[in-house]
């Protein structure tokens, strides 16, 4: 258990180019995607009626229900992009069916640059044993198996050989933090350490990309905080590309460049979490972020003003993505407003009222 | 909604205050309605004579036996299914019980069969169940039984062996495939309905009678808990865990031995042990389709009404139950720790097991080699002093306890029992198949009523209605003091967790038990009577019914209990008023099985005098001219049976959809 220090929110990966040109080099490419449930689904995408109708219509009026409605979303190499939603909202759905647990109903979904819905049967198990893997609310490990077979099993089943593929699942313990523990079966485990093996299973096969389905919720909360750092630990020393499930709005945050907020199998919002608080989109996601702390996930860049003529301008200057709570200090101990410079371009000022209206506006201000 | 909500919540008081008035009404009206037309329209059918259905049923055999060497269907298909299970059995009875050509004792004598019965009690399960398998194997040799033993054993490892080779294959496909299952589960469900009698007469048809026939009958009945089982075992494994080794990358080959077989393995052997215990009971029933074995020492015994022999062979049975519950149980718990590799004593099992290996196999070439091993020395002189200290128990118990045990079956008999019996079988039959759709209808909804419609119907059809209606009149009563007891114990073990330990392991011994063997000491204390037959049905029924009630009254969530508790309930309150209500789908289920049990208990008193069906069954497996009528008897009771299940199954549906189970 070695908890990496990292309770400060920061922006990771590649968030600077979130606007433009992410269809080039996405690692997933999602597009249009669709599951319903229900007889004869597959008219429902295809009816622009049908896919205008509320939850509860469209049951009674095809017997269906739609779990995703046409979502969209890119996520660059490296990122760790987010889905979030209330139980039913179909996020869960939704991460399987871009691994094809479930299937989707339509739409496309490109994963390193193919298609896995074109992919036939035997495809798919390759994609499965060797681009991506995922971890699971309530791990799914094997009972009769210990530790590192049940780590070595995804490298069992590609036909792996015994010797090489318990090197190579002891490593992975290691890397987890699981040392010492490999011997034993996961009934004997808490259940923390039960999720280090499902993420040690997912982990050793190497894949480009790890899906996470929920992995904590199961967890009590000191365990999670545990298990969030474990997983920012693991993203910056062996750069996966992620897709993380939570229903937890301060996880979202922690750990997400980007967050997809869903509801009812729709997007409501995609974007930073500073864009979420700052901007949110609807009633739905501010109400979401009410009880956010705005000063630890706001930036400058939201809370800067254009300069007055009155202003110095010459005073400190600070990036526009510093976190609030990080630059308090700074323009409180100013004299002038703090300069909001980027590329050695001025975007605005942030003076004692901005940063107070923020930081005393505390839990709950809007 | 909130309408609707309102509704539905007001109205099942009404409704079953209703119902209870309606029930009363019809009961009120069929005495008012018996006392009037008594005696008249009965089809009383005296116990020599025959209905044109039976004569038909007769002819059909004998076409059947005349055509059994010509037809194709049996050319191809039955004689060949019988061929190789008689070669099987034949097989298995040489290696242990019947002399094979040019030998004088079979191929394995008692000490080899010994030797492997401790050898693999030890590898499977542990050295305490070895222990009990080589004395109960041994007490078999003491009671003179061996080979009736051997015989028993015989039939049921060959039956055993082909349910689980199809079971098991079949339990897992269906355990997989929701659409296999949708399919099984019905013909399940309705081969476990049926009272294990009902299976051979229709066999025999088909089978002959003998070995094979019985066999096969033990195997028909034995296969559904192995598929069941496994199927359920194959579906209780977590959807997650089953998803985590798809979304790796598994084929279906591998996620089913790497995932669902090693995670199911334990409940799997459950139902091997299952399998083997529904086998050994029908193995002993199928004596009457001439099976060898302690069975038949029993039938014999119990149609002489030697009761020292039936309870010599009784005791070998239940022995044999005993032992053969304990392995396999000790298997399955050996099959959780063996995938726990580790411990001291671990390391030296396998040059252990060799060992042993080394000694079952000289045992075995002893036994082979030298008479000494191969017959069990002495003459059974235990058996003998057992038999006859039964018999001594028994006379003086009809001559001391006589007064006690005929005082009650007498007021029973006449306060209960007979009346009862008169009014089914004395009012018209119209008036009677009336009340019983009615009473189907109002109890199990409309389906139900047409199924007791249906089945009265078919009931007529059979001839035997008055037969019937006797064997209904004692499952009724039967019935009825079952759930009388089945309560009492039942509240009393699901609030007590003391009495839940102290009571539970006496009735999971009593559910292994043959039905057979409960005749026995019923049969000494009241001679030969329908209230034996009805005694015995009532305890072999009540173990059942006490763990179902039990268990629904444990169900009961605490924080119920416990606001009750708090608002000042007494325990009379409390039971009545909180834990029997909100048991209820538990009590119709346990009046359900409560029902099939007694029934098929019922029939197997036909042994002892309890007439009727049952006394038309056994008849019809003996003498010639009556099989078209013991065929048609077999029939009525499979009636019966569906009838009880479906309208008691139909409550509780009904119970169980009416929120909170009120």
């Amino acid at each position: 258990m070695t908890p990496a220090p990292t309770d400060v929110p920061q922006r990771r990966g590649a968030s600077h180019d979130e606007e433009q040109g992410q269809d080039r080099d996405a690692v997933i490419s999602v597009r249009g995607l669709w599951k319903v449930f229900g007889p004869k689904a597959d008219r429902v995408p295809k009816s622009s009626e049908l896919c205008g109708l509320g939850r509860r219509e469209l049951m009674e009026r095809t017997g269906c229900t739609a779990a995703v409605r046409d979502v969209r979303f890119d996520v660059a190499p490296g990122e760790v992009f987010v889905v979030m939603g209330l139980s039913g909202s179909g996020k869960s759905t939704l991460v399987r069916c871009l691994t094809r647990l479930v299937e989707p109903t339509a739409g496309e979904v490109v994963l390193e640059g193919e298609d896995i819905r074109t992919a036939d049967a035997r495809r798919l198990r390759e994609l499965r044993r060797n681009r991506f893997s995922m971890v699971f609310q309530h791990f799914g490990l094997l009972p009769h198996r210990r530790v590192v077979d049940n780590v070595a099993y995804g490298l069992e089943i590609r036909g792996m050989g015994r010797a090489e593929r318990v090197k190579r699942a002891l490593e992975v313990v290691e890397l987890v933090g699981l040392a010492g523990y490999e011997n034993s079966y996961p009934d004997q485990l808490s259940g923390g350490m039960q999720q280090r093996v499902g993420l040690a299973r997912a982990l050793a096969g190497d894949p480009g990309i790890l899906f996470f389905d929920e992995p904590f919720s199961a967890l009590d909360p000191l365990i999670r905080r545990d298990m969030q750092n474990e997983v920012i630990r693991l993203h910056r020393e062996v750069g996966k590309t992620m897709v993380f499930i939570t229903h937890d709005l301060s996880e979202a945050l922690k750990l997400g460049d980007r967050i997809l907020i869903m509801r009812d199998g729709r997007t409501v919002q995609c974007g930073t979490g500073d864009e979420l608080v700052g901007a949110p989109a609807d009633d739905y996601v501010r109400e979401f972020v009410k009880d956010v702390p705005r000063a630890d996930v706001l930036t400058l860049r939201w809370i800067m003003r254009d300069p007055r003529p009155d202003d110095a301008l010459d005073g400190p200057e600070l990036g526009p993505g510093v976190v609030v709570r990080e630059a308090t200090r700074a323009v409180l101990a100013a004299e002038k407003p703090v300069r909001v410079v980027e590329e050695g371009r001025l975007l605005g000022v942030v003076g004692d009222e901005e940063i107070l209206a923020v930081v005393a506006g505390g839990e709950g201000g809007a | 909604m909130a309408v609707v909500a309102s509704g539905t919540r007001e109205r099942p008081a009404p409704l079953r205050l209703r119902r209870r008035a309606v029930v009363a009404g019809i009961v009120v009206l069929w005495l008012v309605l018996f006392a009037l037309l008594r005696g008249r329209h009965t089809l009383a059918l005296a116990a020599a004579d025959l209905t044109s259905l039976h004569r038909w049923f007769n002819d059909v055999n004998d076409t059947i036996g005349a055509d059994r060497n010509s037809n194709p269907l049996f050319l191809y298909f039955f004689n060949e299914i019988r061929l190789v299970i008689d070669t099987l059995v034949t097989f298995v009875q040489t290696l242990i019980s019947q002399p094979p050509d040019g030998r004088p004792v079979p191929q394995i004598g008692w000490l080899g069969v010994v030797a492997i019965a401790g050898y693999v009690s030890w590898a499977l399960g542990n050295w305490r169940v070895a222990l009990l398998a080589v004395a109960g194997f041994t007490f078999f040799g003491l009671q003179g039984l061996w080979q009736e033993s051997m015989d028993t054993l015989a039939l049921t490892l060959s039956a055993v062996l082909v349910a689980l080779l199809f079971g098991i294959p079949l339990g897992v496909w269906a355990g997989m495939s929701p659409r296999v299952n949708r399919v099984v589960t019905p013909v399940l469900d309705f081969m476990q309905t049926m009272p294990t009698f009902v299976y051979l007469a229709p066999l025999t048809l088909f089978f002959l009678i003998g070995p094979a026939s019985a066999t096969i009958a033990t195997l028909v009945y034995a296969a559904p808990p192995a598929v069941r089982i496994t199927a359920h075992a194959i579906r209780s494994v977590p959807a997650t865990t089953v998803e985590a080794a798809e979304s790796l990358g598994s084929t279906r080959a591998q996620t089913l031995t790497k995932v669902l077989l090693p995670m199911s393995r334990r409940t799997v052997v459950m139902g091997v042990n299952q399998t083997i215990m529904a086998a050994l009971s029908m193995v002993t029933i199928a004596a009457l389709i001439d099976a060898p074995g302690l069975g038949k020492t029993v039938v014999q015994a119990l149609q002489s009404l030697d009761v020292g022999t039936a309870f010599n062979a009784g005791l070998a049975i239940v022995v044999m139950a005993i032992v053969l519950d304990r392995v396999t149980t000790a298997a399955a718990v050996r099959t959780e720790r063996a995938q726990r590799p580790g411990g001291g004593p671990r390391r030296w099992r396998g040059p252990l097991l060799g060992a042993g290996a080394v000694a079952a196999a000289v045992a075995v070439w002893l036994s082979h080699t030298y008479v000494w091993a191969a017959e069990f020395p002495g003459e059974g002189g235990a058996g003998r002093s057992l038999a006859s200290a039964a018999d001594t128990v028994t006379a003086w118990a009809q001559d001391h306890l006589s007064g006690v045990t005929n005082g009650i079956r007498d007021v029973l008999t006449t306060t209960l029992l007979n009346p009862f019996q008169t009014l089914l079988t004395d009012s018209p039959w119209w008036l009677t198949g009336l009340v019983l759709v009615a009473l189907g209808a109002v109890l199990g909804g409309v389906g139900a009523g047409a199924t007791a419609a249906v089945c009265v119907g078919l009931l007529v059809g059979t001839g035997l209605w008055q037969d019937a209606m006797t064997t209904l009149a004692s499952t009724v009563v039967a019935t009825l003091l079952v759930m009388l007891l089945g309560v009492t114990v039942g509240v009393w073990m699901g609030r007590s967790a003391l009495a839940d330990r102290i009571v539970r392991p006496g009735l999971d011994a009593a559910q292994v038990m043959p039905p057979f063997v409960y005749l026995v000491p019923f049969l000494a204390l009241f001679g030969a009577s329908r209230f034996t037959a009805i005694v015995a049905a009532v305890v072999y029924a009540a173990p059942v019914t006490m763990k179902i009630v039990a268990d629904g009254v444990r169900g009961v969530p605490a924080t119920t209990v416990e606001a009750a508790t708090a608002a000042g309930s007494g325990t009379w309150q409390l039971v009545t008023k909180v834990q029997l209500p909100m048991s209820r789908g538990a009590l119709v289920l346990a009046t359900n099985q409560g029902l099939i049990y007694v029934l098929s208990m019922v029939v197997v008193g036909g042994l002892v005098g309890a007439g009727a069906l049952g006394y038309d069954v056994v008849a019809g497996f003996s003498q010639g001219e009556l099989y078209g009528k013991g065929l048609a008897a077999g029939l009525a009771i499979v009636l019966l049976g569906v009838m009880f299940d479906r309208i008691t199954q139909a409550a509780a549906g009904r119970t169980s959809r009416v929120p909170g189970g009120r």
